[in-house]
């Protein structure tokens, strides 16, 4: 597959939704395509014709507001119609605002208030273990997530219950919505808290580079659950959008929209 | 022989182990007070412990059941309800989870523990999450049909489960039907409707009241939601007065429900609960007493009532 393409078109259908929603979450669904792009064509086993197939992979988006990433490549996979994309956060939607998996086929959990996906996750990989099933079951994180209290819970549980079947990915763009993750409240060495917690702990330099990531995913550790740090930029692929904080739930107007349909090879 | 409530939920989910290889039991450091301890030393590997994380034991539940698994989870209804209400809410609810959550130690009869043990609001919570259901079973034999009734269920199930040892009112034949009220005594004048513990009160108002010539029927409402409409109508058309009976805020609980149920029905009405009060630490008999669950207490708010109607 032509990632460089794939992920252009990806990138303005993101955009699309957004814009035709009136509202949504761009820059941190511009941060995480990268990493879901990897899990859903190279990394995961799945089936869109069959998206309950018991033995899949999962993943669960718990930095569930950046759905549009995962939805643009639920729909580039065949899990539903791409037309239906244009539908985000609409009256009747199967693409509500945050992830239902109840609504949406493809989709593994419901997420939206952060740190819950995270455990939810992890407890799919216990069942999963207690079954002696061998899917795996990945979680995506968002940097300003990690400031709840549940991600910690999670850190311990998944190291006692030794989830070698678990893989928490930090989607650490270094932004949330009232500015730098510093001048929030400030997450310090997020790798060695979950090193010292007992996790197999692998950083990704740049978390756009497909090979880096895929390389990441594949280093797995016996009885232990792997994390793996992705240095992301918020709004990737957007000049104006990178690393811009404004850029994380504002609703895109049409200068902006034909501005970035524009530096992405749209119309 | 008063008999553990506790326990009774504890051997509940031991038979549930030996029959039911989807079941598993999830604590959060509470195992000695839930005594799902006594699950655990039978099957440890059914049983996991979060330790005192509710949030992550909620959610870790939903986990399970996204994995085709029927979790218990047990802690203290205090930490679970209230420390993990947006997990309920959010992940087991909204996303029709089959998560059962059996919580003990509801109300006052909590004891010495004192108010910030002492959950006199999860009734009201729980009521008004979609999806919920929510028994609350008077005795130990109608706490084992309430488990085994809710494992079969699909999606989330509340089991209150109360902290004192208490007398079998129900028997083995006594119906559990989700959402179907039990008519424990006929009764023409006056109905109270009672959930938990205080169906036995109930029964003791309803004696003396009979004393008097006044026959009063005594209905346990072993489930809370869906609530049994059907019952609470008939009832109405049939007594002059209903008196509901909890051990729980009159806010938003049992007593509250009926109401909802009432409106409009031309029928005397009032509730034995706990008037908008936090608990505190005491003897639970003491503690009753102070919050007005009694049944003497019943038997004045069906008196009062029977007396504004004409008798």
């Amino acid at each position: 597959m032509d990632y460089q393409n794939k992920e252009k078109e990806l990138q303005r259908d993101i955009i699309k939704m957004i814009y035709e929603a009136g509202s949504g979450h761009a820059g941190g669904s511009l941060s995480v395509l990268d990493i879901l792009m990897v899990l859903y064509y190279d990394v995961m086993k799945t089936d869109p014709e069959n998206p309950d197939w018991e033995d899949r992979d999962r993943l669960v988006l718990s930095k569930g507001h950046a759905c549009p990433a995962l939805y643009a490549i639920l729909a580039d996979r065949g899990y539903f119609p791409k037309e239906e994309l244009w539908t985000l956060r609409k009256l009747g939607s199967r693409l509500q605002g945050h992830p239902d998996a109840n609504k949406t086929p493809g989709v593994d959990c419901n997420t939206g208030s952060l740190g819950q996906g995270a455990s939810i996750a992890a407890g799919m990989a216990m069942g999963a273990k207690y079954l002696k099933k061998d899917y795996h079951v990945y979680t995506v994180i968002g940097d300003g997530e990690s400031q709840e209290g549940m991600i910690w819970e999670v850190a311990m549980s998944a190291a006692h219950f030794k989830l070698d079947n678990f893989t928490m990915i930090l989607d650490h763009n270094g932004l949330q919505i009232d500015g730098s993750n510093d001048d929030v409240m400030g997450i310090g060495d997020i790798c060695g808290k979950f090193a010292a917690s007992g996790w197999n702990v692998i950083r990704v330099k740049d978390g756009h580079d497909f090979d880096e990531i895929r390389l990441a995913l594949g280093q797995r550790c016996d009885k232990k659950p792997t994390f793996i740090c992705c240095e992301t930029v918020k709004g990737h692929g957007v000049s104006f959008m990178e690393n811009d904080y404004g850029w994380h739930g504002k609703t895109i107007d049409t200068p902006t929209y034909e501005a970035a349909m524009k530096e992405l090879g749209g119309r | 022989m008063a008999e553990s409530m506790r326990t009774a939920y504890a051997e509940a989910l031991i038979e549930l182990g030996k029959t039911n290889e989807k079941v598993v039991v999830l604590d959060a450091d509470l195992g000695h007070t839930t005594m799902t301890c006594a699950f655990q030393e039978q099957f440890p590997e059914k049983h996991f412990n979060f330790g005192i994380a509710e949030e992550n034991m909620i959610c870790g539940a939903a986990g399970f059941s996204k994995a085709g698994l029927v979790p218990f989870a047990s802690t203290m209804a205090m930490f679970g309800m209230g420390r993990a209400f947006e997990q309920i809410r959010n992940t087991v609810c909204y996303m029709n989870a089959n998560v059962k959550l059996a919580f003990s130690h509801p109300g006052i009869s909590v004891g010495a523990d004192g108010g910030s043990h002492q959950t006199v609001e999860d009734l009201a919570v729980m009521r008004c999450l979609p999806h919920m259901r929510i028994f609350a079973p008077c005795d130990p034999v109608e706490m084992k049909k309430a488990v085994f009734t809710a494992a079969r269920m699909e999606g989330p199930v509340y089991i209150r489960i109360s902290r004192p040892d208490v007398e079998n009112i129900t028997d083995e034949n006594t119906p559990f039907i989700p959402g179907k009220a039990n008519i424990v005594r006929n009764g023409e004048d006056v109905c109270i409707m009672a959930t938990g513990l205080m169906v036995h009160d109930a029964l003791k108002a309803a004696d003396r009241l009979e004393e008097e010539g006044i026959s009063a029927a005594v209905v346990n409402f072993h489930t809370i939601k869906p609530i049994d409409k059907d019952m609470i109508l008939q009832m109405a058309g049939r007594v002059r007065a209903i008196v509901t009976a909890e051990e729980h805020t009159v806010l938003g609980g049992f007593g509250s429900a009926v109401a909802e149920v009432l409106c409009g029905q031309n029928v005397g009405f009032a509730m034995v609960g706990i008037e908008d009060r936090f608990g505190q630490s005491g003897q639970p008999e003491e503690l009753f007493r102070e919050y007005g669950l009694t049944p003497e207490n019943i038997y004045d708010k069906c008196k009062m009532l029977l007396s504004k109607s004409g008798k």
